[in-house]
């Protein structure tokens, strides 16, 4: 398997050690110990619920910053779509280009721009006879890292394409060696990302041997900077042309893609536990009619991605508004043509997408279902309040950890509580009995 | 360790218990997975279990569902009080359903359940009495 890389990491000093983080992950990768969240590295999806209900703002996520721009002689923006919704619609796309360019960057490629080309192939491979029903959308790497881990029988439902920013990734790579004669190892492609899964999967790249994107900005993290660029930008807008229809910019929020792809009878579902229901509910072969389905981890599509700044409310209004707007604009534009996209694609470099079986009691089949027995056995007398006080998620979890000897009976305060009664009441007994000589009565 | 029965789960169910419904064959398919049973016999065994648990929601009074894992291979019994199916090789048939029309509009009652689960077992035993129950058996080999 390698080894394995993820983003969402602990601050430590930060950590209060309050059990919030670990009932919200959807994999059940965090243990409290030592008063501190530990993140059970290869469980984790970075779907960054943890970074969003941490109250105490101890779970970041691991992101480049713009002075990495400094190791590459030319460096290139993908500013996903979601980065327009954390601007009002007043606030145009060129204009936004132009305020990130003057960050430090050479060129600026809209992430849209892979997004139209993605749908493209999409919406031709959804009318290919013999494609699993439903087809899953692979945009969001959250979701196809949850299938990995919990749902690897569904892994050949996902559309077997690049997500956009790897395919806007690509064609910023050539078109800078192109157009500003730099060789390809000196340009830097920086992804303006809304999450921190997107930057796990530049490192550890999905269905794809090698990123070709640099690395990953955060959002927040340059929003600030962004502001103040914007007002330096004002009206100029004729340096930074739009390049990417409506359909491409849809894709920041939830049923964009859908829409993009133009399938009919589909579905969307955001919200990585409300995907974990609806993964289930396709396990269970209840979803077969469904043409094709669009998950993503965040509430709202990638405009609710923990690395935003915008409520992602907010943000959907106003780039529904924006789109509206683009709509009326662009009326009559199309999805490029198949022979045209199809060497920016990069087909030959998918690889298929292997499970990840995390979730496995042990390698051993006996030995697991030994350890499942003692699951099972434990389970039954644990409390079930699942109050997360021993530090595993819940009494399912904490008699897991208990079978694979990593935690006792007795980290149930419940269970303690009630031990400590019983010696309590045996010491008095015992106290009661006296030795016969002593023993007046 | 693990006994001669294998690991046993057991799941009450009842009638018209749509709340419930699900959490059976969900709890069962976890579970294989925690074991580390390929993936593709897990979703046999899951829609097996699946199909089985809304027969009895739909049509029984009550009954119960029991799972029985070994490394080699997982049983399922599904045991109901109910109406009992009067020609089981009608039941049998792709589309045959005597689910009343309110079960239909949810979406159950395609006629689809036994046969899907004739279709992921590798053995598959069925028994019924008209106005007693169903006793149904299935086993999937790992």
């Amino acid at each position: 398997m390698g080894e394995y890389f993820h983003s969402v990491r602990l601050i430590e000093d930060r950590c209060q050690g309050c059990v919030n983080c670990t009932r919200h992950c959807p994999t059940e990768a965090i243990r409290i110990r030592g008063g501190k969240a530990l993140i059970t590295e290869s469980r984790c999806i970075d779907c960054g619920e943890c970074i969003r209900h941490c109250p105490a703002h101890a779970k970041a996520a691991v992101t480049d910053g713009l002075s990495d721009l400094q190791r590459f002689e030319y460096n290139v923006a993908l500013p996903a779509p979601a980065l327009y919704g954390q601007f009002s619609p007043d606030v145009s796309i060129p204009v936004i280009l132009c305020a990130l360019q003057r960050l430090g960057f050479d060129q600026v490629v809209e992430v849209a721009r892979g997004a139209m080309l993605v749908s493209r192939v999409i919406a031709d491979y959804l009318k290919q006879p013999g494609v699993k029903r439903p087809a899953i959308s692979s945009a969001c790497p959250a979701v196809v890292k949850l299938i990995q881990v919990k749902f690897p029988e569904l892994l050949e439902h996902l559309i077997p394409f690049s997500p956009p920013v790897e395919v806007a990734a690509r064609l910023a790579r050539t078109e800078a060696v192109k157009n500003a004669g730099v060789s390809p190892d000196k340009v830097g492609v920086w992804f303006i990302t809304p999450c921190p899964a997107k930057m796990t999967a530049i490192r550890r790249p999905l269905g794809t041997d090698k990123s070709h994107i640099t690395g990953a900005i955060g959002m927040s993290a340059i929003y600030g900077d962004m502001l103040k660029a914007v007002s330096e930008c004002g009206a100029q807008t004729g340096e930074f042309p739009k390049t990417a229809s409506w359909e491409g910019v849809g894709w920041a929020v939830s049923g964009g893609e859908t829409t993009a792809v133009q399938a009919s009878n589909t579905l969307v579902v955001h919200g990585i536990h409300h995907v974990d229901d609806v993964l289930e509910q396709i396990v269970m072969g209840r979803l077969k009619n469904i043409e094709y389905i669009e998950l993503l981890s965040c509430d709202g599509g990638c405009i609710g991605g923990p690395l935003t700044v915008e409520n992602h409310f907010v943000a959907e209004h106003r780039m529904r508004q924006r789109l509206r707007a683009m709509q009326k604009e662009e009326a009559g534009i199309a999805l490029p043509d198949r022979e045209d996209i199809t060497p920016q694609l990069g087909l030959a470099e998918r690889r298929v997408i292997e499970p990840r079986p995390v979730m496995r009691l042990d390698e051993d089949i006996s030995k697991a279902m030994d350890k499942a027995e003692v699951m099972v056995r434990t389970l039954k007398n644990l409390p079930g309040l699942d109050c997360g006080s021993c530090g595993s998620p819940n009494c399912k979890a904490l008699a897991e950890d208990i079978a694979q000897g990593i935690a006792s009976e007795t980290d149930c305060v419940f269970k303690l509580r009630a031990r400590v009664r019983d010696l309590a009441q045996e010491m008095f007994d015992l106290a009661e009995k006296l030795p016969p000589p002593l023993d007046k009565k | 360790m693990t006994s001669d029965q294998g690991l046993i789960l057991e799941f009450a169910l009842n009638k018209s218990d749509f709340d419930a419904a699900g959490e059976a064959s969900s709890k069962i398919k976890r579970m294989l997975q925690q074991i580390g049973v390929k993936s593709d016999i897990i979703r046999r065994i899951a829609i097996s279990a699946y199909e089985a648990e809304m027969n009895v929601i739909i049509h029984a009074q009550r009954g119960t569902i029991r799972a029985a894992i070994f490394p080699d291979r997982t049983e399922i019994v599904i045991e109901d009080e109910g109406p009992g199916i009067a020609d089981i090789s009608l039941a049998m048939k792709e589309g045959y359903s005597t689910a009343p029309d309110h079960i239909r509009e949810m979406g159950f009652g395609a006629g689809m359940g036994l046969p899907n689960i004739s279709r992921c077992s590798d053995e598959f035993d069925i028994q019924s009495t008209v106005n007693v129950g169903t006793r149904l058996k299935v086993l999937i080999r790992h």
